[in-house]
């Protein structure tokens, strides 16, 4: 038999197998949906849920559908995902940089940081916030105060949040505004630096307007603060214990991986770099940010979007705390409630492997954009 | 004195960094140290035995034994013992052997553990896997996982660089797959999805489908390592094995893999640790590994409000193994690299 023949009747094989073993699951699984009566199909998500949700960001209540449900669960996810990711890499880089500190103290803090938290499992350490740490606050009566505006107990976090009227709305276009001006010309500077060599303060400019913009509109907003009535507090805004459990256990572990990877991304530029650059006359903060950081990026970004998606696909720990994310309420909760298991689990890894190409792509994309050009 | 000069404080900035990590350290060492020490009460057997502060050890001490074996009958624990004394004296003896002594009495050992383990005959009773917990269940997970994976994701890996485009497409498709999504909803695929996949009548122990679905998930980690170690042979070696007249499986039986899984040990041991963590999952789908005896001992009524001192245990125990491999992996990668350094 001719290499070519062989070549096509392996894969036939291979394939005519998986199609078998998908068709003989498949038989096996309609089988069985029929017998213990179980419905199929995507129906169930118009039918009212009948539950209510302890966090959601959208209206919901017991008369909304399972498919709001599943929004709810999704938003519940990103968000937690977001506010850890921020969190995540402002922690990891701060760790990252402390652990090439020239002091031997803080470079030793930083690297026992990193050696603690990456050695023990997230899970267990979101059960030490949420059981242990958390639990352990005092209930509403004898909350925390922090400037009687933000206050913390057993039962969450509550902040004072703005009232969303014509001002809220007017300040919140103009930081809009500010913050497109502000990318335009960071861009235009950079154009002009890359043509003529001229450098142009960018950061100042791109930071300054919306900050300007903020800090005057902040006390122009109306802001509602949190009041104790009856058992717990109401008026601004609440978090749940389970969110801050999860955020502040995936933000601790996810940055001991970064920091690993700012380090090893600074180690990777070579030290003639930084002594070129001083020897152009370079300050050392035009020669880390002009040098060393966008040729350390370009080895630290690869391996950080592998960690922000492995945050994104922790965050599903949550529903080890009921926290009402995909897993939790979309997997478990509606999972329960309609038996319908493999359109409940198909849906919800089919959202996480979404997330996770797109953000691959994105990051690939942003990839290409700072690869060096060979000439 | 001069070391502590230019070390912490060479520039004033320095000095204050200095001085910040100090109180910092101090802040979290010192409450620390005495919450888990100076107060702390070791000796005892009843909540009776715990102080008003500090930590309560005796709660840890009393329920040693569980969060080792798990429910296992305390008169058969011993089977357990002899397992794990196995799998170190094996792994003292095989470290330097040759790849097909490793796979052959690794196999060997697999079906007299999973014997030692089950029991069920030679006098052995047996012990259902619903009794099983602890430290044990933990070790059993993860290494059973890596085990099971490894010839998976080997032939995931060298499908993915097949010349075939189908083998390739399959293949990359398993591995992407997988790797995309978090391994809490594989684990509910295999124990509430996977009963509806199989025939009438046929039921399958809830260990095994949880084991199942950690295999399959890891071998797409596995196969992403052993790529890497495929890619880093030379073209060289490919082309002089396919001059000598051997097949394909004959050179990658004897030359490439060979030379591929050695390179990629360190890669390996580093999913095994990840792979060790994730094994704290399974208590969401109602087994109870360490983290989830521990979580069950919480809730006894007897022993109410010591999270903490569970936790801490669980930690340390965690970290002993994770952290203790990791070197073993540095120091692997170090061997390896002076091993392979050209002459």
């Amino acid at each position: 038999m001719g290499r070519r023949a062989r070549d096509i009747a392996i894969q036939a094989l291979a394939l005519a197998l998986i199609v078998g073993a998908i068709v003989y699951l498949a038989d096996n699984a309609i089988a069985n949906m029929a017998r213990r009566a179980i419905a199929s199909g995507f129906a169930f998500l118009a039918n009212p849920a009948g539950f209510g949700v302890p966090m959601t960001l959208i209206p919901f209540d017991e008369s909304s559908t399972y498919g709001r449900a599943f929004l709810v669960a999704l938003l519940n996810t990103l968000l937690v995902s977001a506010v850890g990711v921020v969190f995540a890499t402002i922690l990891g880089f701060t760790i990252g940089i402390a652990r090439l500190s020239r002091n031997w103290l803080i470079a030793r803090l930083a690297g026992a940081y990193v050696e603690t938290i990456r050695n023990v499992p997230l899970l267990l350490q979101i059960f030490v916030w949420y059981f242990a740490v958390l639990r352990a606050l005092p209930p509403p009566r004898q909350s925390l105060s922090l400037f009687g505006a933000v206050y913390l107990n057993n039962r969450g976090i509550y902040v004072p949040a703005p009232i969303v009227d014509a001002r809220f709305e007017w300040i919140a276009i103009a930081f809009g505004v500010a913050l497109v001006v502000a990318i335009a010309i960071a861009r235009w500077g950079r154009r002009r630096r890359e043509m003529t060599g001229r450098p142009f303060p960018l950061a100042w400019a791109a930071i300054g307007l919306p900050v300007i913009v903020l800090l005057v509109g902040a006390p122009l907003v109306q802001w509602e603060t949190p009041v104790l009535r009856g058992f717990n507090f109401g008026g601004g805004a609440g978090l749940i214990p389970e969110f801050a459990a999860l955020a502040i256990a995936l933000s601790i572990y996810t940055a001991s991986f970064i920091a690993e990877n700012v380090r090893s991304g600074i180690l990777s530029v070579p030290r003639a770099q930084v002594e070129a650059a001083y020897a152009l006359g370079l300050t050392r903060g035009q020669t880390l940010r002009l040098v060393v950081i966008p040729q350390a990026l370009r080895v630290i970004v690869p391996p950080l979007t592998g960690q922000y998606l492995n945050l994104i696909k922790n965050s599903s720990l949550g529903a080890a705390i009921a926290y009402p994310e995909l897993v939790a309420l979309f997997g478990g909760t509606v999972l329960n409630q309609t038996g319908q298991a493999i359109e409940v689990i198909a849906i919800t890894m089919g959202v996480y492997l979404l997330i996770s190409l797109a953000i691959s792509a994105a990051m690939n994309r942003y990839n290409r954009s700072i690869a060096r050009v060979e000439r | 004195m001069s070391w502590l000069r230019a070390n912490l404080f060479a520039t004033p900035l320095n000095a204050a960094l200095s001085l910040g990590g100090l109180v910092l350290l101090y802040l979290v060492l010192a409450p620390a140290i005495d919450w888990a020490i100076i107060e702390a009460r070791w000796s005892g057997a009843t909540r009776a035995d715990c102080g008003e502060h500090g930590a309560c050890w005796v709660f840890v001490k009393a329920r040693l034994g569980q969060f080792i074996y798990g429910f296992y009958p305390p008169a058969e624990r011993w089977r357990i013992d002899l397992a794990f004394v196995l799998l170190v004296v094996l792994a003292v003896v095989l470290r330097r052997r040759g790849m097909r002594t490793i796979v052959a009495s690794g196999v060997g050992y697999f079906i007299l553990a999973a014997f030692l383990l089950v029991g069920g005959a030679f006098g052995l009773p047996t012990v259902e896997t619903t009794k099983w917990g602890g430290l044990m269940l933990t070790l059993v997970i993860a290494i059973t996982g890596i085990a099971g994976s490894l010839p998976l994701g080997i032939l995931l890996a060298l499908g993915r660089r097949s010349r075939r485009p189908v083998i390739r497409a399959l293949s990359i498709a398993y591995i992407e797959l997988w790797r995309g999504v978090p391994l809490i909803t594989v684990l509910f695929m295999a124990s509430v999805m996977l009963p509806l996949f199989l025939p009438e009548g046929v039921t399958v122990d809830k260990l095994a489908r949880a084991l199942v679905g950690v295999v399959l998930f890891a071998a797409a980690y596995v196969a992403e390592v052993v790529r890497g170690g495929l890619q880093a042979i030379p073209k060289g070696q490919f082309e002089a094995a396919s001059a000598l007249g051997l097949s394909y499986w004959q050179s990658h039986g004897l030359i490439i893999l060979p030379q591929a899984l050695r390179i990629v040990i360190p890669g390996l041991v580093n999913v095994f640790i990840a792979l060790l963590k994730d094994t704290t999952l399974v208590l969401i789908i109602g087994l109870f590994d360490l983290l989830g005896m521990i979580q069950a001992a919480l809730a006894d009524p007897n022993w109410l409000g010591f999270a903490m001192e569970g936790y801490v245990f669980a930690g340390v125990v965690f970290w002993v193994l994770c952290f203790g491999l990791s070197r073993l992996s540095l120091r692997l990668e170090a061997r390896l690299a002076h091993n392979t350094r050209r002459v």
